[in-house]
């Protein structure tokens, strides 16, 4: 079970550079055809500064960083570990080139009881800055632990 | 293919987002969204694993399901405009999946003079089974 004495719990700021390889890699794997992912000048046409950035595009973030700190420091056994809910809220376009920072924050741990048995939900926040110290975007995941 | 350009006039609460229905999910697809997103957990690759797991073989990442609601509203409004989005995942996904995601306009409104709409979406499976339910806020012109 996780403690609810890792509420508040901070983890070290993290770094993740935006690479046009990774967002064309992307695009590529959830399925989505648009030019405006792969070819530069598409992109620009359509107004963007570089390759234009899938809204979820964010997730390689968290699993460059705080993700792994959380499941390591908690020592979750990754065979009872799902994905329960994802949020993003976005403040500002993300591009290629841009370096973000970020650091994960333990906003909640719940026990919930249900047909599946007893697991922990756990709530994790992270609000991520660009290299001109302005918020690009607030995650908040909530990953669910069996027991 | 220009990104799309809603405008706030023409939509109205109620108003039917145009569905996304994905391509079959193939474990192909799984292993190329690890290596994308550095998501390694090794329930969505190495099928002894997924077994151990319970769901008899590997399951598609939650952030692939998102992924699609991403291409949902993205098609939809284009990516400029998407300022929320938020999902909760329901079922796991298998390959062989066929992904539908509908949504519908729940809210119209100007807020600091930014022209906003709320939307909820519904991604089901070939079998009716609900893989994700969410919400998004877009911008419009």
């Amino acid at each position: 079970m996780i403690e609810k004495s890792n509420i508040g719990k901070e983890y070290r700021e993290y770094t993740f550079e935006i690479e046009k390889c990774k967002i064309r890699e992307l695009a590529r794997a959830i399925g989505d055809k648009s030019k405006i992912f792969y070819d530069e000048d598409a992109a620009r046409e359509d107004g963007f500064e570089g390759l234009a950035v899938p809204p979820t595009f964010s997730t390689l973030f968290a699993m460059a960083g705080g993700l792994e700190s959380v499941i390591k420091d908690l020592k979750i056994d990754m065979t009872k570990l799902l994905h329960g809910g994802q949020e993003y809220e976005y403040f500002k376009a993300i591009k290629p080139g841009d370096v973000v920072k970020g650091k994960t924050v333990i906003k909640d741990v719940i026990e919930k009881s249900g047909k599946a048995g007893t697991m922990d939900f756990l709530v994790m926040e992270t609000t991520y800055i660009n290299q001109n110290e302005e918020p690009v975007l607030c995650d908040k995941c909530t990953l669910v632990v069996r027991r | 293919m220009a990104q799309p350009k809603v405008l706030f006039d023409d939509i109205e609460v109620g108003y039917e987002i145009p569905q996304l229905v994905t391509a079959p999910i193939t474990e192909t697809q799984l292993v190329m969204y690890a290596g994308a997103s550095g998501d390694f957990n090794p329930i969505h690759t190495v099928h002894a694993f997924g077994e151990k797991a319970g769901f008899g073989g590997v399951i598609g990442h939650g952030m692939l399901s998102m992924g699609f609601a991403g291409r949902f509203m993205t098609n939809w409004v284009g990516v400029k405009a998407v300022k929320k989005l938020a999902v909760q995942f329901r079922s796991v996904t298998k390959p062989k999946n066929v992904i539908t995601i509908s949504g519908k306009v729940v809210k119209k409104y100007t807020e600091d003079s930014l022209n906003l709409v709320d939307c909820e979406f519904l991604a089901t499976n070939q079998d009716s089974d609900k893989i994700i339910v969410g919400t998004a806020t877009a911008e419009l012109s």
